[in-house]
């Protein structure tokens, strides 16, 4: 498979009261397109960081991410906001949808950044919410859904642009262990059926499991292969 | 459309937040409007007088009279085309909180003067048939339900006595800025009594009104009338209507511009509670705006959705303070009876109004949509409103 993701000594840091704190020490990554991998390890890893920078809503310090062929590392704000609306889907832990809209409303929100008409856009929401299994509950509001039901709203609103790449971060750290399954088993649908990308942040290694790939952080350093002890519990 | 709809769901997501804000905003663009008119009504005489009407008086003040004997004098004077009189006459109608003005005429050459004045020719007639018959406005005559034929008792303080008149006549303004709310009673009729009671006052003249041919003459008329008197017993002071209403509102202009001042502050103060609620409102979306930044969203998005949220806002409290401006100026009319003789809320009023309104809505987005239009992503996330 041909790499999607391309990391090249990657680090980032952050300046606080004076002092400089590093988070990433010069990471080196790739991930395969179609592939699902779960960043883990402990708080304060930057795993997230890492995950925040692939999705291009923070800018590194030092080194390159490529994806698809684009460096980002290289390009402006205006730039980097366009270029998430058409190749990142996002999956959050709270889910962030927009409490006055309906399911519906939530996920046309990012097909309102193309040029689809009302008609084609109204069709690519229909059929999203028709793969989470929600088309009953189009105009419900979020409160009006369980916290289930909200991630999937998320997961359609991440796909309906068809995006390269999904990054999720936490995707199952709000939800009860059957709900989260779910979810997870929608994840594992995606990349499998649909042939997305994933890369997503968990502190579950049950959640990890179900990834193809586990990459492990510590101290902002990258760990190719996960301890067996973690894998297998 | 959806973003009109994302602004008017995001207006009214806290319904009694937004409600005691548009609440705010009603009563201070309502006082805003009411004190505006207020100011306006002030200067409602020298909006309403005349450009080819000038006023002689005495130089020395208003309240020492002039000879009589000017008319003919007057008239001679270049420019001059029409030439009339009056007296304030100063009456008390019952009680001394029913005051109005009164004012002693010669209706032959004071009515061509005031076109102005809508007046039946029948009553007009009769008015200028009986010399004890009165002239009075609309609205003087509607404030005390004055039928013609009723008995009009005065008790004059310039003027000793118990005078009583008979309503002859009610004039209509030609429009709105058209004062209806004085009594006009014959010159010829005050000054036959007073020539009765106290010879030394009579036939003098508390102002002259000349007509002129040509608005534009007008200062160079009244240099022509003053000069004529020039080292007279009684010099004279000529300007035009409009000045000489102006030199009356000037004597209160501390207070003018305290109301106006007044009305201000109300503004500022609706804009800092706004401001406020703005604020509140975009540091509670934080992660909302984060999450549409990272959906792709322009930082502009964000701005416009802050600022059409807030000018919807205004916009609403706005037309409901406007609106609720007119029936306040109506009980504000009635309370105050002929205290103002013209007394509406002005095209312009209604203008500043919502401008006011717009204004408190665009002021009070700036800051929170510019914070909100820089939040970094990554921090916005993180955040549980």
């Amino acid at each position: 498979m041909t790499a999607l993701i391309r990391i090249s000594h990657l680090s980032k840091g952050y300046v606080r009261g004076g002092q400089a704190i590093p988070v990433l020490l010069d990471i080196d990554l790739e991930v395969a397109r179609g592939e699902f991998i779960a960043l883990m390890g402990p708080s304060g890893s930057g795993k997230s960081t890492l995950l925040n920078l692939i999705a291009g809503i923070d800018k590194p310090s030092a080194g390159t991410i490529a994806i698809d062929g684009v460096d980002i590392a290289g390009l402006s704000e205006g730039e980097l906001a366009d270029w998430r609306a058409a190749n990142v889907g996002f999956i959050f832990q709270f889910y962030n949808l927009l409490p006055v809209l309906s399911a519906f409303d939530n996920v046309e929100l990012p097909l309102l950044l193309t040029n689809l008409s009302s008609r084609e856009r109204h069709d690519r929401v229909a059929a999203m919410l028709g793969l989470v299994g929600l088309t009953d509950r189009a105009d419900h509001y979020p409160s009006e859904l369980s916290g289930g039901q909200q991630q999937r709203v998320a997961i359609a609103r991440a796909l309906v642009t068809d995006p390269v790449l999904i990054v999720a971060d936490e995707p199952t750290g709000d939800l009860d262990r059957t709900t989260g399954e779910e979810v997870l088993s929608l994840l594992d649908q995606l990349v499998h059926e649909l042939g997305k990308t994933i890369v997503m942040v968990t502190h579950d290694p049950k959640a990890a499991a179900r990834a193809g790939r586990m990459v492990h952080l510590e101290k902002g350093v990258l760990v190719d292969e996960v301890p067996e002890t973690i894998r297998g519990a | 459309m959806f973003m009109f709809r994302l602004l008017l769901k995001n207006a009214f997501r806290h319904k009694l937040r937004t409600l005691l804000t548009m609440v705010g905003l009603v009563v201070a663009i309502s006082a805003f409007g009411l004190l505006r008119t207020i100011v306006d009504a002030w200067y409602a005489g020298v909006e309403g007088s005349s450009s080819t009407r000038l006023i002689t008086r005495s130089n020395i003040s208003l309240t020492f009279a002039l000879p009589l004997n000017y008319i003919q004098r007057l008239r001679a004077v270049e420019g001059v085309t029409q030439v009339s009189w009056s007296n304030w006459f100063g009456g008390v109608y019952i009680t001394e909180r029913n005051f109005f003005p009164q004012f002693a005429v010669d209706p032959a050459t004071y009515l061509p003067l005031y076109p102005e004045y809508k007046i039946d020719e029948a009553q007009k007639l009769a008015f200028l048939r009986d010399r004890q018959g009165v002239l009075v406005g609309r609205k003087l005559a509607d404030k005390f339900g004055w039928k013609l034929g009723d008995p009009i008792p005065l008790r004059g303080t310039i003027y000793p006595g118990t005078w009583t008149f008979t309503l002859r006549a009610i004039w209509d303004g030609a429009d709105a800025k058209t004062d209806e709310s004085q009594l006009l009673m014959h010159w010829s009729y005050l000054n036959e009594s007073v020539r009765q009671r106290a010879p030394g006052r009579a036939d003098a003249v508390g102002v002259y009104i000349l007509g002129i041919d040509e608005p534009n003459n007008a200062a160079m008329v009244s240099q022509r009338v003053d000069k004529l008197f020039a080292n007279s017993l009684a010099e004279t002071m000529t300007e035009t209507e409009a000045a000489f209403q102006l030199s009356f509102v000037s004597m209160s202009e501390a207070i003018l511009v305290a109301v106006q001042a007044v009305s201000l502050i109300i503004v500022m103060i609706i804009m800092a509670v706004m401001a406020n609620t703005m604020t509140m409102t975009a540091r509670e979306r934080l992660a909302e705006y984060a999450t549409l930044k990272a959906l792709g969203f322009s930082p502009g998005f964000v701005v416009r959705l802050l600022f059409g949220e807030s000018l919807l806002i205004a916009a609403i409290g706005g037309v409901a303070g406007l609106l609720l401006t007119i029936p306040l100026a109506a009980a504000f009319r009635s309370a105050v009876g002929t205290l103002f003789p013209v007394f509406q809320v002005s095209t312009l009023t209604m203008a500043l109004q919502l401008a006011a309104a717009l204004g408190v809505g665009a002021v009070a987005a700036a800051w929170p949509a510019w914070r909100m239009s820089r939040i970094d992503i990554v921090a916005g996330l993180r955040h549980v409103g």
